[in-house]
Protein backbone atom coordinates (compact mmCIF):
# COMPACT_ATOMS: atom_id res chain seq x y z
CA UNK A 1 0.00 0.00 0.00
CA UNK A 2 2.57 2.58 1.14
CA UNK A 3 6.32 2.37 0.54
CA UNK A 4 7.77 5.19 2.58
CA UNK A 5 5.39 5.18 5.55
CA UNK A 6 3.65 2.63 7.73
CA UNK A 7 -0.04 3.22 8.17
CA UNK A 8 -2.07 1.45 10.86
CA UNK A 9 -5.45 2.05 12.46
CA UNK A 10 -6.60 0.68 15.77
CA UNK A 11 -8.80 1.85 18.64
CA UNK A 12 -9.88 4.92 16.73
CA UNK A 13 -6.28 6.05 16.20
CA UNK A 14 -4.51 6.20 12.89
CA UNK A 15 -0.72 5.92 13.09
CA UNK A 16 1.33 7.40 10.29
CA UNK A 17 4.94 6.29 10.76
CA UNK A 18 7.56 7.78 8.48
CA UNK A 19 9.55 4.76 7.39
CA UNK A 20 12.90 5.59 5.87
CA UNK A 21 14.89 5.04 9.07
CA UNK A 22 18.25 4.62 7.31
CA UNK A 23 17.77 8.12 5.83
CA UNK A 24 16.51 9.57 9.14
CA UNK A 25 13.06 9.62 7.50
CA UNK A 26 14.09 12.32 5.03
CA UNK A 27 11.38 13.46 2.61
CA UNK A 28 11.35 12.24 -0.94
CA UNK A 29 8.47 13.15 -3.27
CA UNK A 30 6.88 9.76 -2.70
CA UNK A 31 6.85 10.27 1.05
CA UNK A 32 5.17 13.69 0.67
CA UNK A 33 2.54 12.04 -1.49
CA UNK A 34 2.01 9.12 0.85
CA UNK A 35 1.66 11.30 3.95
CA UNK A 36 -0.85 13.48 2.08
CA UNK A 37 -2.80 10.42 1.02
CA UNK A 38 -2.67 8.85 4.49
CA UNK A 39 -3.92 12.02 6.17
CA UNK A 40 -6.78 12.33 3.67
CA UNK A 41 -7.64 8.68 4.20
CA UNK A 42 -7.67 9.07 7.98
CA UNK A 43 -9.74 12.26 7.67
CA UNK A 44 -12.40 10.36 5.69
CA UNK A 45 -12.39 7.18 7.79
CA UNK A 46 -15.26 7.49 10.27
CA UNK A 47 -13.59 5.10 12.69
CA UNK A 48 -10.55 7.36 13.05
CA UNK A 49 -10.80 9.99 15.78
CA UNK A 50 -7.14 10.86 16.26
CA UNK A 51 -4.06 10.80 14.05
CA UNK A 52 -0.47 10.35 15.21
CA UNK A 53 2.48 11.16 12.97
CA UNK A 54 5.80 9.76 14.15
CA UNK A 55 9.09 8.38 12.83
CA UNK A 56 10.48 4.85 12.68
CA UNK A 57 14.01 4.51 14.01
CA UNK A 58 15.92 7.21 15.82
CA UNK A 59 14.74 10.32 13.92
CA UNK A 60 11.35 11.96 13.54
CA UNK A 61 12.17 13.46 10.15
CA UNK A 62 15.34 15.09 8.90
CA UNK A 63 13.65 17.23 6.22
CA UNK A 64 14.11 17.12 2.45
CA UNK A 65 16.40 14.34 1.19
CA UNK A 66 19.16 16.44 -0.38
CA UNK A 67 20.11 13.54 -2.63
CA UNK A 68 16.94 14.41 -4.58
CA UNK A 69 17.93 18.05 -5.04
CA UNK A 70 20.36 19.21 -7.73
CA UNK A 71 21.25 22.30 -9.78
CA UNK A 72 18.17 21.83 -11.95
CA UNK A 73 15.79 21.75 -9.01
CA UNK A 74 13.16 24.48 -9.00
CA UNK A 75 12.70 24.88 -5.28
CA UNK A 76 9.41 26.75 -5.70
CA UNK A 77 7.88 23.97 -7.75
CA UNK A 78 9.21 21.34 -5.35
CA UNK A 79 7.14 23.03 -2.63
CA UNK A 80 4.08 23.63 -4.80
CA UNK A 81 3.96 20.07 -6.07
CA UNK A 82 4.92 18.09 -2.98
CA UNK A 83 4.96 20.00 0.31
CA UNK A 84 2.05 22.41 -0.14
CA UNK A 85 -0.50 19.63 -0.79
CA UNK A 86 0.78 17.80 2.31
CA UNK A 87 0.51 20.88 4.55
CA UNK A 88 -2.94 21.66 3.13
CA UNK A 89 -4.15 18.12 3.76
CA UNK A 90 -3.01 18.35 7.38
CA UNK A 91 -4.65 21.74 7.84
CA UNK A 92 -7.88 20.60 6.17
CA UNK A 93 -8.18 17.56 8.45
CA UNK A 94 -10.76 18.17 11.15
CA UNK A 95 -9.45 15.48 13.49
CA UNK A 96 -6.79 16.02 16.13
CA UNK A 97 -3.28 15.35 14.79
CA UNK A 98 -0.38 14.64 17.12
CA UNK A 99 3.24 14.88 16.08
CA UNK A 100 5.01 12.33 18.27
CA UNK A 101 8.52 13.63 17.82
CA UNK A 102 10.69 10.64 18.69
CA UNK A 103 14.01 12.12 17.57
CA UNK A 104 15.42 14.91 15.45
CA UNK A 105 12.93 17.09 13.57
CA UNK A 106 14.98 19.13 11.12
CA UNK A 107 14.02 21.45 8.27
CA UNK A 108 10.75 20.37 6.70
CA UNK A 109 10.58 17.72 9.43
CA UNK A 110 10.28 20.58 11.93
CA UNK A 111 7.63 22.15 9.67
CA UNK A 112 5.68 18.88 9.60
CA UNK A 113 5.63 18.81 13.40
CA UNK A 114 4.55 22.47 13.50
CA UNK A 115 1.64 21.81 11.14
CA UNK A 116 0.20 19.29 13.62
CA UNK A 117 -2.13 20.24 16.49
CA UNK A 118 -0.07 18.75 19.30
CA UNK A 119 3.63 18.11 19.63
CA UNK A 120 4.79 15.50 22.08
CA UNK A 121 8.56 15.11 22.22
CA UNK A 122 10.75 12.37 23.52
CA UNK A 123 13.55 13.61 25.77
CA UNK A 124 15.86 12.56 22.94
CA UNK A 125 14.07 14.77 20.43
CA UNK A 126 15.47 18.00 19.05
CA UNK A 127 14.32 20.65 16.61
CA UNK A 128 16.35 22.56 14.11
CA UNK A 129 15.27 25.08 11.49
CA UNK A 130 18.21 23.96 9.37
CA UNK A 131 17.16 25.72 6.16
CA UNK A 132 19.39 28.75 6.64
CA UNK A 133 22.40 26.48 7.09
CA UNK A 134 22.17 25.61 3.38
CA UNK A 135 21.16 29.14 2.33
CA UNK A 136 17.41 28.55 2.17
CA UNK A 137 14.39 29.83 4.07
CA UNK A 138 12.08 27.80 6.32
CA UNK A 139 9.32 26.30 4.15
CA UNK A 140 6.23 24.10 4.23
CA UNK A 141 4.39 26.72 6.25
CA UNK A 142 7.18 26.79 8.86
CA UNK A 143 7.39 30.56 9.39
CA UNK A 144 3.62 30.87 9.41
CA UNK A 145 3.21 28.25 12.11
CA UNK A 146 6.34 29.12 14.06
CA UNK A 147 5.55 32.82 14.37
CA UNK A 148 2.10 31.94 15.71
CA UNK A 149 3.63 29.56 18.22
CA UNK A 150 6.60 31.57 19.55
CA UNK A 151 6.10 35.12 18.23
CA UNK A 152 8.20 37.00 15.72
CA UNK A 153 11.30 37.61 17.84
CA UNK A 154 11.87 33.98 18.72
CA UNK A 155 10.86 32.86 15.22
CA UNK A 156 13.64 35.01 13.78
CA UNK A 157 16.15 33.72 16.29
CA UNK A 158 15.27 30.09 15.60
CA UNK A 159 15.19 30.56 11.83
CA UNK A 160 18.22 32.79 11.34
CA UNK A 161 20.60 31.13 13.77
CA UNK A 162 19.52 27.64 12.69
CA UNK A 163 20.66 26.14 15.97
CA UNK A 164 19.61 22.87 17.45
CA UNK A 165 16.86 23.20 20.10
CA UNK A 166 16.78 20.32 22.59
CA UNK A 167 13.37 19.03 23.72
CA UNK A 168 13.48 20.74 27.12
CA UNK A 169 14.31 24.10 25.54
CA UNK A 170 11.53 23.58 22.97
CA UNK A 171 9.11 23.05 25.85
CA UNK A 172 10.20 26.32 27.48
CA UNK A 173 9.68 28.13 24.16
CA UNK A 174 6.18 26.72 23.85
CA UNK A 175 7.05 24.89 20.63
CA UNK A 176 5.95 21.59 22.11
CA UNK A 177 3.27 20.51 24.58
CA UNK A 178 5.14 17.92 26.58
CA UNK A 179 8.53 16.20 27.01
CA UNK A 180 8.27 12.49 27.72
CA UNK A 181 11.04 10.31 29.18
CA UNK A 182 12.34 7.64 26.84
CA UNK A 183 11.23 4.66 28.93
CA UNK A 184 7.57 5.73 29.04
CA UNK A 185 7.55 7.29 25.56
CA UNK A 186 5.42 4.76 23.70
CA UNK A 187 2.98 4.37 26.59
CA UNK A 188 2.43 8.08 27.15
CA UNK A 189 1.98 8.86 23.46
CA UNK A 190 -0.61 6.10 23.24
CA UNK A 191 -2.43 7.30 26.33
CA UNK A 192 -2.57 10.84 25.01
CA UNK A 193 -3.85 9.62 21.63
CA UNK A 194 -6.50 7.42 23.26
CA UNK A 195 -7.61 10.32 25.42
CA UNK A 196 -8.09 12.53 22.34
CA UNK A 197 -9.80 9.71 20.44
CA UNK A 198 -12.45 9.48 23.15
CA UNK A 199 -13.26 13.17 23.08
CA UNK A 200 -16.07 14.82 21.09
CA UNK A 201 -14.25 14.67 17.77
CA UNK A 202 -16.62 16.94 15.87
CA UNK A 203 -16.17 19.67 18.49
CA UNK A 204 -12.38 19.33 18.19
CA UNK A 205 -12.68 19.73 14.43
CA UNK A 206 -14.81 22.82 14.90
CA UNK A 207 -12.33 24.28 17.39
CA UNK A 208 -9.60 23.86 14.77
CA UNK A 209 -11.77 25.43 12.06
CA UNK A 210 -12.84 28.39 14.17
CA UNK A 211 -9.35 29.00 15.52
CA UNK A 212 -8.25 29.55 11.93
CA UNK A 213 -11.18 31.90 11.37
CA UNK A 214 -10.41 33.69 14.63
CA UNK A 215 -6.89 34.34 13.37
CA UNK A 216 -8.14 35.76 10.10
CA UNK A 217 -11.33 37.70 10.81
CA UNK A 218 -12.09 40.97 12.59
CA UNK A 219 -13.97 40.41 15.85
CA UNK A 220 -17.45 41.36 14.59
CA UNK A 221 -17.24 39.01 11.64
CA UNK A 222 -15.74 36.33 13.84
CA UNK A 223 -18.55 36.57 16.40
CA UNK A 224 -21.09 35.81 13.66
CA UNK A 225 -18.98 32.87 12.50
CA UNK A 226 -18.68 31.66 16.08
CA UNK A 227 -22.47 31.62 16.41
CA UNK A 228 -22.62 29.43 13.31
CA UNK A 229 -19.97 27.14 14.74
CA UNK A 230 -21.74 26.76 18.04
CA UNK A 231 -24.98 26.00 16.19
CA UNK A 232 -23.17 23.17 14.37
CA UNK A 233 -21.67 21.89 17.63
CA UNK A 234 -25.01 22.14 19.39
CA UNK A 235 -26.55 19.84 16.79
CA UNK A 236 -24.05 17.02 17.42
CA UNK A 237 -24.93 13.84 19.28
CA UNK A 238 -21.88 14.40 21.48
CA UNK A 239 -23.19 17.79 22.67
CA UNK A 240 -26.44 16.13 23.69
CA UNK A 241 -24.52 13.34 25.40
CA UNK A 242 -22.29 15.85 27.17
CA UNK A 243 -25.23 17.74 28.66
CA UNK A 244 -27.10 14.54 29.49
CA UNK A 245 -24.07 13.07 31.27
CA UNK A 246 -23.63 16.31 33.21
CA UNK A 247 -27.26 16.20 34.38
CA UNK A 248 -26.99 12.52 35.28
CA UNK A 249 -23.66 13.12 37.00
CA UNK A 250 -21.83 10.45 35.01
CA UNK A 251 -18.89 10.32 32.60
CA UNK A 252 -19.97 11.15 29.03
CA UNK A 253 -19.41 8.59 26.29
CA UNK A 254 -18.69 10.40 23.08
CA UNK A 255 -19.02 8.83 19.66
CA UNK A 256 -17.34 11.60 17.69
CA UNK A 257 -20.50 12.77 15.92
CA UNK B 1 -43.74 13.03 -4.75
CA UNK B 2 -41.47 14.19 -7.53
CA UNK B 3 -42.16 12.99 -11.09
CA UNK B 4 -38.72 14.05 -12.28
CA UNK B 5 -35.77 11.79 -12.99
CA UNK B 6 -32.78 13.99 -12.22
CA UNK B 7 -34.13 16.47 -9.69
CA UNK B 8 -36.25 16.47 -6.56
CA UNK B 9 -38.78 19.19 -5.86
CA UNK B 10 -40.94 20.30 -3.00
CA UNK B 11 -42.70 23.44 -1.81
CA UNK B 12 -42.28 24.41 1.82
CA UNK B 13 -43.87 27.56 3.21
CA UNK B 14 -43.66 29.82 0.12
CA UNK B 15 -40.30 28.34 -0.89
CA UNK B 16 -40.11 26.22 -4.00
CA UNK B 17 -37.13 23.91 -3.69
CA UNK B 18 -35.27 22.23 -6.55
CA UNK B 19 -32.54 19.78 -5.68
CA UNK B 20 -30.18 18.37 -8.31
CA UNK B 21 -30.27 14.65 -7.72
CA UNK B 22 -27.39 12.84 -9.40
CA UNK B 23 -25.05 12.83 -6.43
CA UNK B 24 -23.03 9.84 -7.70
CA UNK B 25 -22.19 11.81 -10.85
CA UNK B 26 -21.57 14.93 -8.74
CA UNK B 27 -24.79 16.30 -10.23
CA UNK B 28 -23.36 16.46 -13.75
CA UNK B 29 -25.94 18.30 -15.84
CA UNK B 30 -27.47 16.49 -18.78
CA UNK B 31 -29.98 18.01 -21.16
CA UNK B 32 -32.95 16.30 -19.57
CA UNK B 33 -31.91 17.62 -16.16
CA UNK B 34 -31.76 21.20 -17.43
CA UNK B 35 -35.19 20.75 -19.02
CA UNK B 36 -36.54 19.52 -15.71
CA UNK B 37 -35.04 22.45 -13.81
CA UNK B 38 -36.49 24.95 -16.28
CA UNK B 39 -39.92 23.30 -16.26
CA UNK B 40 -40.12 23.40 -12.48
CA UNK B 41 -38.84 26.98 -12.30
CA UNK B 42 -41.51 28.06 -14.79
CA UNK B 43 -44.21 26.26 -12.86
CA UNK B 44 -43.00 27.82 -9.59
CA UNK B 45 -43.03 31.20 -11.34
CA UNK B 46 -46.78 30.75 -11.96
CA UNK B 47 -47.55 29.17 -8.59
CA UNK B 48 -49.07 31.50 -5.99
CA UNK B 49 -47.86 29.30 -3.14
CA UNK B 50 -44.23 29.96 -4.18
CA UNK B 51 -42.55 33.29 -3.53
CA UNK B 52 -38.89 32.27 -3.62
CA UNK B 53 -37.12 29.54 -5.58
CA UNK B 54 -34.26 27.68 -3.93
CA UNK B 55 -31.82 25.70 -6.06
CA UNK B 56 -29.38 23.26 -4.48
CA UNK B 57 -27.44 20.09 -5.22
CA UNK B 58 -27.56 16.80 -3.36
CA UNK B 59 -24.31 15.31 -2.10
CA UNK B 60 -20.83 16.72 -1.81
CA UNK B 61 -20.88 18.86 -4.97
CA UNK B 62 -23.39 21.37 -6.29
CA UNK B 63 -22.52 20.33 -9.83
CA UNK B 64 -19.25 19.27 -11.42
CA UNK B 65 -20.39 20.44 -14.86
CA UNK B 66 -22.05 19.12 -17.99
CA UNK B 67 -22.39 15.46 -18.81
CA UNK B 68 -19.46 15.06 -21.23
CA UNK B 69 -20.52 11.61 -22.46
CA UNK B 70 -23.68 13.16 -23.82
CA UNK B 71 -21.91 15.65 -26.05
CA UNK B 72 -18.56 14.09 -26.95
CA UNK B 73 -19.82 13.02 -30.41
CA UNK B 74 -21.96 16.06 -31.19
CA UNK B 75 -21.63 17.95 -34.46
CA UNK B 76 -22.47 21.63 -35.05
CA UNK B 77 -25.60 21.02 -37.12
CA UNK B 78 -26.99 18.69 -34.50
CA UNK B 79 -26.27 21.28 -31.81
CA UNK B 80 -27.87 24.07 -33.87
CA UNK B 81 -31.02 22.04 -34.44
CA UNK B 82 -31.12 20.82 -30.86
CA UNK B 83 -30.88 24.43 -29.65
CA UNK B 84 -30.27 23.19 -26.12
CA UNK B 85 -29.19 26.55 -24.73
CA UNK B 86 -32.67 27.94 -25.32
CA UNK B 87 -33.59 26.27 -22.02
CA UNK B 88 -30.99 28.48 -20.35
CA UNK B 89 -32.58 31.57 -21.92
CA UNK B 90 -35.83 30.59 -20.22
CA UNK B 91 -34.02 30.46 -16.89
CA UNK B 92 -32.99 34.07 -17.23
CA UNK B 93 -36.58 35.31 -17.57
CA UNK B 94 -37.84 33.73 -14.37
CA UNK B 95 -39.41 36.57 -12.40
CA UNK B 96 -39.24 35.26 -8.86
CA UNK B 97 -36.02 35.39 -6.86
CA UNK B 98 -33.75 32.37 -7.27
CA UNK B 99 -31.51 31.57 -4.31
CA UNK B 100 -28.66 29.16 -4.99
CA UNK B 101 -27.05 27.03 -2.29
CA UNK B 102 -23.71 25.67 -3.48
CA UNK B 103 -21.04 23.42 -2.03
CA UNK B 104 -17.99 21.48 -3.20
CA UNK B 105 -17.41 21.67 -6.94
CA UNK B 106 -19.27 24.30 -8.95
CA UNK B 107 -17.74 23.64 -12.35
CA UNK B 108 -18.57 24.36 -15.98
CA UNK B 109 -22.31 24.12 -16.57
CA UNK B 110 -22.72 23.93 -12.79
CA UNK B 111 -20.94 27.29 -12.49
CA UNK B 112 -23.21 28.69 -15.22
CA UNK B 113 -26.26 27.40 -13.38
CA UNK B 114 -24.99 29.04 -10.17
CA UNK B 115 -24.45 32.31 -12.06
CA UNK B 116 -28.07 32.08 -13.23
CA UNK B 117 -29.18 32.40 -9.60
CA UNK B 118 -29.91 35.83 -8.14
CA UNK B 119 -28.25 35.22 -4.81
CA UNK B 120 -25.59 32.62 -3.97
CA UNK B 121 -24.92 31.20 -0.56
CA UNK B 122 -21.87 28.95 -0.49
CA UNK B 123 -20.41 26.46 1.94
CA UNK B 124 -16.86 26.91 3.17
CA UNK B 125 -14.49 25.13 0.80
CA UNK B 126 -16.63 25.61 -2.31
CA UNK B 127 -14.61 25.86 -5.54
CA UNK B 128 -15.70 27.45 -8.83
CA UNK B 129 -14.12 26.77 -12.19
CA UNK B 130 -14.66 26.79 -15.93
CA UNK B 131 -12.67 23.73 -17.04
CA UNK B 132 -14.10 23.67 -20.59
CA UNK B 133 -10.86 24.96 -22.13
CA UNK B 134 -9.09 21.77 -21.08
CA UNK B 135 -11.53 19.79 -23.24
CA UNK B 136 -10.89 21.97 -26.26
CA UNK B 137 -14.10 23.97 -25.93
CA UNK B 138 -15.47 26.88 -23.89
CA UNK B 139 -18.48 27.77 -21.76
CA UNK B 140 -21.66 27.80 -23.85
CA UNK B 141 -24.48 28.52 -21.45
CA UNK B 142 -23.62 32.08 -20.55
CA UNK B 143 -20.32 31.61 -18.73
CA UNK B 144 -18.27 34.08 -20.76
CA UNK B 145 -21.07 36.65 -20.57
CA UNK B 146 -22.35 36.37 -17.01
CA UNK B 147 -18.95 36.03 -15.37
CA UNK B 148 -17.57 38.98 -17.34
CA UNK B 149 -20.47 41.20 -16.29
CA UNK B 150 -19.85 40.21 -12.69
CA UNK B 151 -16.06 40.38 -12.36
CA UNK B 152 -14.92 42.31 -15.42
CA UNK B 153 -13.12 41.32 -18.59
CA UNK B 154 -9.60 40.95 -17.22
CA UNK B 155 -10.35 38.40 -14.53
CA UNK B 156 -12.95 36.58 -16.61
CA UNK B 157 -10.38 36.01 -19.35
CA UNK B 158 -7.78 34.75 -16.90
CA UNK B 159 -10.15 32.41 -15.15
CA UNK B 160 -11.81 30.98 -18.27
CA UNK B 161 -8.49 30.63 -20.14
CA UNK B 162 -6.71 28.98 -17.27
CA UNK B 163 -9.55 26.84 -15.85
CA UNK B 164 -8.31 28.03 -12.48
CA UNK B 165 -10.17 26.85 -9.41
CA UNK B 166 -11.56 29.90 -7.66
CA UNK B 167 -11.87 29.50 -3.90
CA UNK B 168 -15.09 30.64 -2.31
CA UNK B 169 -13.42 33.51 -0.43
CA UNK B 170 -12.13 34.91 -3.72
CA UNK B 171 -15.58 34.43 -5.24
CA UNK B 172 -17.08 36.43 -2.42
CA UNK B 173 -14.51 39.17 -2.67
CA UNK B 174 -15.39 39.54 -6.38
CA UNK B 175 -19.05 39.78 -5.57
CA UNK B 176 -20.64 36.67 -7.01
CA UNK B 177 -21.10 34.90 -3.69
CA UNK B 178 -23.27 36.67 -1.12
CA UNK B 179 -22.40 34.66 1.95
CA UNK B 180 -20.08 31.90 3.05
CA UNK B 181 -21.42 29.57 5.73
CA UNK B 182 -20.09 26.36 7.27
CA UNK B 183 -21.11 23.33 5.21
CA UNK B 184 -23.19 21.86 8.00
CA UNK B 185 -25.41 24.93 8.02
CA UNK B 186 -25.74 25.53 4.28
CA UNK B 187 -29.30 24.27 4.13
CA UNK B 188 -30.44 25.96 7.34
CA UNK B 189 -28.91 29.34 6.49
CA UNK B 190 -30.15 29.26 2.90
CA UNK B 191 -33.68 28.49 4.05
CA UNK B 192 -33.43 31.28 6.59
CA UNK B 193 -32.43 33.71 3.85
CA UNK B 194 -35.16 32.43 1.51
CA UNK B 195 -37.78 32.82 4.26
CA UNK B 196 -36.62 36.36 4.94
CA UNK B 197 -37.18 37.23 1.24
CA UNK B 198 -40.48 35.29 1.18
CA UNK B 199 -41.83 37.53 3.95
CA UNK B 200 -41.23 40.68 1.95
CA UNK B 201 -43.93 42.04 -0.41
CA UNK B 202 -43.65 39.74 -3.46
CA UNK B 203 -44.48 42.39 -6.05
CA UNK B 204 -41.77 44.70 -4.78
CA UNK B 205 -39.30 41.79 -4.72
CA UNK B 206 -40.29 40.95 -8.28
CA UNK B 207 -39.92 44.45 -9.67
CA UNK B 208 -36.66 44.99 -7.81
CA UNK B 209 -35.24 41.92 -9.58
CA UNK B 210 -36.64 43.17 -12.87
CA UNK B 211 -35.07 46.62 -12.42
CA UNK B 212 -31.70 45.44 -11.11
CA UNK B 213 -31.40 43.06 -14.06
CA UNK B 214 -31.93 46.01 -16.39
CA UNK B 215 -28.94 47.74 -14.82
CA UNK B 216 -26.77 44.98 -16.26
CA UNK B 217 -27.85 45.55 -19.87
CA UNK B 218 -29.26 49.06 -20.13
CA UNK B 219 -27.47 52.37 -20.14
CA UNK B 220 -27.81 54.28 -16.86
CA UNK B 221 -30.34 56.69 -18.36
CA UNK B 222 -32.53 53.93 -19.83
CA UNK B 223 -32.24 51.95 -16.61
CA UNK B 224 -33.38 54.89 -14.49
CA UNK B 225 -36.38 55.48 -16.75
CA UNK B 226 -37.23 51.79 -16.44
CA UNK B 227 -36.78 51.82 -12.68
CA UNK B 228 -39.20 54.71 -12.12
CA UNK B 229 -41.96 53.01 -14.15
CA UNK B 230 -41.63 50.00 -11.85
CA UNK B 231 -41.64 52.31 -8.84
CA UNK B 232 -44.88 53.93 -10.04
CA UNK B 233 -46.36 50.52 -10.81
CA UNK B 234 -45.98 49.40 -7.20
CA UNK B 235 -48.28 52.21 -6.10
CA UNK B 236 -51.12 50.29 -7.70
CA UNK B 237 -50.50 47.35 -5.36
CA UNK B 238 -52.38 46.55 -2.15
CA UNK B 239 -49.06 45.76 -0.52
CA UNK B 240 -47.88 49.36 -1.02
CA UNK B 241 -50.94 50.64 0.79
CA UNK B 242 -50.59 48.04 3.52
CA UNK B 243 -46.87 48.72 3.89
CA UNK B 244 -47.23 52.47 4.20
CA UNK B 245 -50.30 52.28 6.46
CA UNK B 246 -48.55 49.84 8.76
CA UNK B 247 -45.56 52.18 8.89
CA UNK B 248 -47.77 55.14 9.84
CA UNK B 249 -49.75 53.05 12.34
CA UNK B 250 -46.53 51.61 13.78
CA UNK B 251 -47.51 47.98 13.29
CA UNK B 252 -46.12 45.05 11.33
CA UNK B 253 -47.37 44.93 7.73
CA UNK B 254 -49.11 41.87 6.28
CA UNK B 255 -48.25 41.42 2.61
CA UNK B 256 -50.35 39.37 0.21
CA UNK B 257 -48.58 39.79 -3.08
CA UNK B 258 -51.39 41.83 -4.58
Amino acid sequence: MFNTINYECHEGISWIKLNRPDKLNAFIAEMNREITQAVKQAAKDEKVRCIVITGEGRAFCSGQDLAEVNDDTNHGDLLRNHYTPMVKAIMACEKPIIAAVNGVAAGAGFSLALACDFRLASEKASFINAFVNIGLIPDSGNLHFLSHVVGRAKAIEISVLGEKIPAQKALELGVINRVIPQDTWQKEVEEFAIKLAKMPTKAIGLIKRYLTLAENLPLDAYLEKEAEGQRVAGLTKDAKEGVQAFIEKRQPEYIGQ
Amino acid sequence: MSEYVFIETKVEGYIGIIELNRPKQLNALNRQMIKEIVQVMESYDQDDTVRVILLKGKGRAFSAGADIDEMSNDDPIHLELLNQFQDWDRLSVIKKPIIGAVQGFVFGGGFELALSCDVLIAAEGTEFSFPEVNLGVMPGAGGTQRLTKLVGRTLALEWIWSAKRIQVEEAQSHGFVNRIVSGELLEEETLKFAKMIAEKPPLAIRLIKDSVNKAVDYSLYEGMQYERKNFYLLFSSEDQKEGMNAFIEKRKPKFHGK
